[in-house]
């Protein structure tokens, strides 16, 4: 299992532990239907004991009423099979109505832990992990899982149960003849256990490659406008060529290893009974056996080769669970690396001042061996705007992701007030802190639920002070005004619109700091000035941190750093950078400066 | 609107949180509606597609039956012979005779020989059509994903599209997966049990098959029911689905914002529904099946009181209805399989109908059926817009009587206000949309009447939202041309001075950039775009915003090589920042969906209309 902090994509094979482990461990959510299962167990038994009494029944009226005349004994014995006959029926009604609100009822609830999990993980865990990998996991594995709860399960009991019976019974009939039934477990057990094996490591893969077709779809379904551009539909169906492939070369392996060990398991209670036949007619031919004992033994075994036959389809089915549960648990057993301290604090939005302070901060990117920032010292007062400034690939962006704690520092400390950010409570960190990313991200809901992604409570008012601050009025003027649905990723609004609800649902409810990344780098030069207009105004009474590429966006700020290669270089007001940094000058300047061709790209990586 | 008047409810109202869409029915394919013709007709073309995929297989498939009656017919003589060996072969074998028993047992071991290979043999061969028909499916569903419009995905959302490749595909899996076999069986052992019933005794035979049009009567109450309650399934299971995507995709804005316990609600809401709808399916083969079981039951009851009686009268020998008593259960038993065959039968076809939905769908932006050749030459790449009208809804044009030609090799920067409709001319230019009014043409060319692949080549377009594929760097700038080899990759890299970051990652070229480019920085991924532009070499070269995210000297580096870049073709540059289009060659304002302005940028500069206005601006916020 992944720790949170190494650079490994998904695991692609399940622990060496026994396989059957992880699925012990999902047992907790079989508890609360415990009495349930029980239940259920007794019922599929008496139905299986009824359907059995009937054929005897019938036995019965043709040895006794029928034989003697009976009438009324005929009528009896009918009315009881009548009635074990409803009886019956009902049982099952009620095994399998039960069984379809429980089984569903525990994939539910195992969904949504996850998912509940999914969120708690940091960037770090979604960044590693493909997500058709987790949504096969939501969706393949735990149905999966659900069929052997509600079918597997319940017949690998009874199955169990009804051999055990019917060997008892051979042995009261015949103990030397039922040791050889009996003894057919042997290769009935080593055939399982091979084929368990076998079977387990197929149904990983399968359900790894459903994982990677998930994946796949969902890039194409996101990259579908620069397919498009390119036209590259052919080569995009060639890979996916490939992935449906694999999948249906794993199928087909599964399937031919199913069908040979069904084939085997069907042979061996076939070759019992010819051997049991030989035997027994041998015996009764010197009369150790009646007769009609050997045809008794002989239809009882018949009842055995039902649920031997199915062993096979059970065992697959658990396998696949196995599997299943091993990959849901990957999940769920990856600690979140971001969480509470112990006592973490909860500072309300009056009591935060808002002094924003790097102490020595260091971070490296899990998986990774340089650190992107290193030994960042930096100090933003109460309601002071400072800017960042730096090139591409320079870590501003990730040294902002910091502050809402998307990432954990490896090195040194932010403090809040004096507070490292790590004794504060998340949840309480994120409300006062309001984050525009430099990529708007957007959700295929309302605007109105797109602006107040994280403050379900604020009011149509505060809502329109938002937009009108980050000139975004004509979320107003859409077909529905706030109530249109904004299509997936923000793409049915035009680039600026989508920035400027991102940078509303920032500022939304006045948050004690702004993180803004490259805010108005889509905006019009006459949007750009009303926004900074705006901006400013709110700025004077917010700690803030901003990322700007543009030279006009600086005029928001109080002081400048300057980032460069991950360490702050410098930090000043932004006529003392310019006139005493050259480099500051060199970062921000459209007049090309003459640079040494060995350092032609400014760009850092 | 007020604020106040969509403020959504409490709790996860899910019409509300979702909002209004255009298209009331956006979440459905437009072949599958809710009303009944629409159903019907949906039922139907699935059918169709059915046969069509099994049509390549009906050799194996009667192969797959052959060996399927084969193990049948093996496994029936296994009882018949234990009864032989027991009625025939002891009598002999107590006069030391060992004979009979021998050649009984010979039987016996021939049958189970025959019986294990051709089980083996029918379930490798079904296990095969069945995962080739899965596979053909899935290709063709996803191909003809990629050939649908981008209108189409936007409406139908990528949430939706997984939904039908996976789980949709994995429900008409199941049925692959088992029960085939178990049907046939039934069939043949219910016919052939009837014809034994029949010859058995007349009138008992007519009091069993009173219980047929019960049989018949419930099993159309269910298929009715449970074709609703699976159609339902795949429908909760795709917003199940939806929802997970979009937040996991949205990750950071969700922990940003704490959406978490939102999140949660609405997926639990959504989940809960999927729950439901599964459970009412599973309800109902629960009501089914034991249904089934009490037609069953009680026509045995009956059929041994009237049977007994029948015996009482002496109308009958009790050994017809010993007989009859017990084929009877064999008579019913199998239809407990056929129901559950049913009913995985029901839940694929409810899958089969939700992809037939998507394949019946037709292309808005259509492949033409006569494709007319681009003019081939150099000085290749005028463009024209005539008369063009768009808008995304019927109701709202953005583009209104767009009249532009751009002669060849022109650079052409487009510029305005935010939402006045620049990428919306890129992306009609690029033929993601096709004009409701007017036409867009290449070198004479309607673009409605160039095969895409020939267009593509021509033209491209580096849209505003930077999208990497998961991969490395260079398969990555390798998408705009396949063929490529490393050199050109990385000339491509340098030509647009992405190749010193490049090179600097972990592992150069081969660094993974992972989902959606997320290990690169945003400038950084804007390069790489660039470069994979660069690298296809198109004749007209489209670029909105492409250079927004990056720093001032990297933006001047890029300007530097499109100097060079677009020098010999035809260019349309949509920028803010001003700096791109002062080496334009001609400037168009658009405002509102029409060009207010038209000229090369010094003239429009000076002339003190919008641009001007614009420029002095832009030149204020330079350094
Ligand atoms: N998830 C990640 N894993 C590893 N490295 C990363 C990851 N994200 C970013 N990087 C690297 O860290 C460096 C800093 O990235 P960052 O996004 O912070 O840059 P930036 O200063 O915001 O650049 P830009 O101006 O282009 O947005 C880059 O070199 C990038 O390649
Ligand atoms: N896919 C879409 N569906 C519906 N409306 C859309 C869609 N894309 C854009 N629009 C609308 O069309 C108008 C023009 O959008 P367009 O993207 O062309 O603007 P733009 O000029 O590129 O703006 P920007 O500078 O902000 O990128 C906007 O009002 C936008 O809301
Ligand atoms: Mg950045
Ligand atoms: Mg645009």
């Amino acid at each position: 299992m992944p720790a949170e902090g190494d650079g490994n994509p998904a695991p692609r094979v399940g622990a060496g532990r026994h396989p059957l482990r992880n699925l012990w461990r999902l047992r907790h959510y079989l508890r609360p239907h415990a009495a349930e299962f029980g239940w259920l167990l007794l019922a599929g038994l008496a139905a299986t004991g009824a359907g059995l009494t009937i054929p005897l029944l019938a036995q019965r009226v043709v040895d006794g009423p029928v034989a003697r005349q009976d009438p009324a004994g005929l009528f009896r014995l009918a009315g009881l099979a009548l009635l074990l006959g409803l009886v019956e029926a009902l049982l099952i009604f009620i095994r399998r109505w039960v069984q379809a609100s429980s089984s569903m009822r525990i994939e539910a609830a195992i969904r949504e832990d996850v998912y509940a999990h999914l969120q708690r993980l940091p960037a770090g865990f979604h960044d590693r992990w493909q997500s058709g990998q987790l949504l096969s996991r939501v969706t393949s594995d735990l149905s999966v899982l659900r069929r052997f709860l509600s079918f597997g399960l319940f017949f690998l009991i009874l199955n169990l149960v009804t051999y055990l019976a019917v060997v008892a019974l051979l042995i009261r009939l015949h103990p030397a003849l039922a040791l050889l039934v009996a003894g057919s477990a042997v290769p009935l057990f080593l055939i399982s256990r091979h084929f368990a094996r076998r079977y387990h490591a197929a149904s990983r893969r399968m359900q790894d490659q459903q994982g990677d077709v998930a994946t796949l779809v969902e890039e194409t379904a996101q990259g579908l406008r620069t397919m498009k551009a390119y036209g590259r539909g052919p080569e995009l169906a060639a890979r996916f060529a490939v992935d449906a492939r694999a999948l249906h070369d794993t199928g087909v392996a599964k399937g031919r290893l199913l069908a040979r060990t069904s084939a085997l398991l069907d042979l061996v209670p076939n070759l019992t009974l010819g051997v049991v036949l030989v035997a027994g007619a041998a015996a009764a031919a010197g009369g150790a056996l009646t007769i009609g004992e050997l045809v008794a033994f002989v239809s009882l075994q018949l009842m055995l080769i039902w649920p031997v036959q199915s062993l096979g389809w059970i065992i697959a089915n658990g396998q696949e669970a196995a599997t299943a549960a091993d990959r849901v648990q990957e999940v769920l057993d990856t600690p979140p690396a971001i969480v509470d301290a112990p006592h973490a604090l909860a500072p309300r939005r009056a009591d935060v001042r808002g002094r924003i302070r790097f102490e020595r901060v260091s971070f490296r990117y899990p998986g990774t061996s340089a650190p992107v920032l290193r030994e960042i010292d930096l100090t933003v007062e109460p309601g002071e705007t400072v800017a960042l400034v730096g090139a591409t690939g320079s870590g501003k962006s990730t040294l902002l992701s910091l502050v809402p704690r998307l990432h954990e520092v490896t090195g040194g400390r932010i403090t809040l007030d004096g507070h490292d950010l790590r004794e504060l409570r998340l949840s309480a960190l994120r409300r006062l802190v309001g984050v525009a990313f430099e990529e708007p991200t957007l959700f295929s809901m309302s605007v109105w639920e797109n602006l107040t992604l994280g403050r379900p409570e604020a009011g149509a008012d505060e809502v329109r002070a938002a937009l009108a601050l980050a000139q975004a009025d004509f979320a107003y003027e859409l077909p529905w005004g706030l109530a249109t649905r904004v299509g997936e990723q923000g793409l049915s609004l035009s680039g600026g619109q989508r920035q400027r609800l991102a940078l509303a649902r920032a500022v939304l409810g006045r948050p004690a700091l702004l993180v803004l990344d490259d805010p108005l780098s889509a905006l019009d030069v006459h949007t750009e000035a009303l926004v900074e207009t705006a901006l400013k105004r709110v700025l004077r009474t917010t700690t803030a941190l901003l990322v700007v590429h543009r030279p006009s966006t600086i005029a928001l700020a109080d002081r400048v750093a300057l980032l460069e290669e991950g360490r702050i270089t410098a930090v000043g007001r932004h006529s003392e950078l310019l006139a005493g940094v050259p480099a500051y000058r060199a970062v921000l300047s459209a007049e090309p400066t003459p640079t040494p061709p060995g350092e032609r790209g400014l760009v850092r990586s | 609107m007020t604020g106040d008047a969509v403020r959504p409810a409490s709790g996860a109202d899910l019409t509300q949180w979702r909002g209004v869409a255009t298209d009331p029915d956006a979440d459905r394919s437009r072949a599958e509606d809710t009303a009944p013709e629409a159903v019907a007709r949906l039922r139907a073309r699935s059918r169709v597609l059915l046969r069509d995929l099994l049509r390549p297989h009906r050799r194996r498939l009667g192969l797959a039956v052959a060996l399927l009656l084969g193990q049948n017919a093996a496994a029936m003589a296994g009882p018949y012979l234990v009864m032989l060996g027991i009625d025939r072969a002891i009598a002999p074998l107590r006069a030391g005779e060992p004979g009979p028993l021998l050649a009984v047992a010979g039987g016996f071991a021939a049958a189970t020989a025959v019986e294990y290979v051709a089980r083996r043999g029918f379930l490798t061969l079904s296990a095969r059509i069945g995962q080739a028909v899965l596979l053909d499916l899935r290709q063709r569903v996803y191909a003809h994903f990629l050939r649908l419009s981008v209108a189409f995905h936007e409406r139908y959302t990528s949430g939706r599209m997984i939904s039908r490749l996976t789980s949709d595909l994995d429900s008409i899996g199941e049925l692959v997966g088992g029960g085939v076999e178990g049907v046939v069986l039934a069939v043949l052992s219910i016919l052939s049990i009837a014809g034994i019933l029949l010859w058995l005794d007349l009138p008992l035979a007519a009091v069993t098959l009173l219980a047929f049009p019960f049989l018949i009567w419930l099993s159309r109450w269910f298929a009715r029911a449970s074709a609703d309650a699976w159609r339902r399934t795949r429908e909760t299971v795709a917003l199940v689905i939806v929802h997970f995507v979009e937040s996991m995709r949205g990750i950071r804005a969700v922990q940003a914002f704490r959406r978490e316990p939102r999140n949660q609600e609405i997926f639990g809401a959504v989940s809960d529904d999927y729950r439901r709808a599964s459970r009412d399916a599973f309800r109902l083969i629960a009501t089914y099946s034991p249904g089934i079981k009490v037609i069953g039951n009680v026509t045995v009851a009956v059929v041994l009181c009237y049977g007994g009686w029948r015996v009482l009268g002496g109308a009958t020998g009790v050994g017809v209805l010993a007989a009859f008593l017990l084929y009877l259960r064999r008579f019913f038993e199998p239809m407990q399989e056929l129901s559950q065959f049913y009913n995985s039968l029901q839940s694929a076809t409810a899958a089969l109908e939700k992809l037939a939905g998507v394949l019946d769908e037709r292309p808005s932006v259509a492949e033409p059926a006569r494709p007319v050749p681009l003019p081939t030459g150099p000085g290749r790449g005028a463009v024209a817009f005539r008369e063009v009208t768009f808008g995304y809804r019927p109701d709202a044009p953005i583009i209104v009587g767009l009249d532009l030609a751009v002669p060849a090799g022109q650079t052409v920067a487009l510029v305005g206000a935010t939402g006045a409709g620049k990428s919306t001319v890129a992306k009609l230019l690029a033929r993601f949309h096709d004009p409701s009014a007017g036409a867009v043409t290449l070198d004479g060319v309607d673009l409605r009447a160039v095969a895409d692949a020939e267009l593509r080549r021509a033209v491209v377009l580096v849209t505003q939202e930077t999208h990497l594929f998961g991969g490395t760097v260079a398969e990555n700038i390798r998408f705009g041309r396949p063929d490529a080899d490393d050199a050109a990759v990385q000339a491509a890299a340098r030509a647009i001075g992405a190749h010193d970051f490049i090179a600097a990652l972990p592992e150069g070229y081969d660094t993974e950039v992972r989902r959606r480019g997320g290990r690169l920085s945003a400038g950084q991924r804007q390069l790489v775009a660039f470069a994979r532009a660069f690298l296809a070499d198109p004749t007209v070269l489209i670029l909105d915003e492409a250079t927004s995210s990056l720093d001032v000297p990297t933006e001047r580096l890029v300007q530097h090589a499109l100097g060079t870049i677009l020098a010999d073709r035809t260019a349309l540059v949509i920028a803010h920042r001003l700096s791109t289009v002062e080496t334009a060659d001609r400037v168009l304002v658009l405002d509102a969906g029409r060009i207010v302005e038209d000229g090369p940028p010094a003239r429009l500069a000076a002339t003190g209309g919008r641009y001007a206005a614009l420029h002095r601006q832009w030149r204020e916020s330079l350094l």
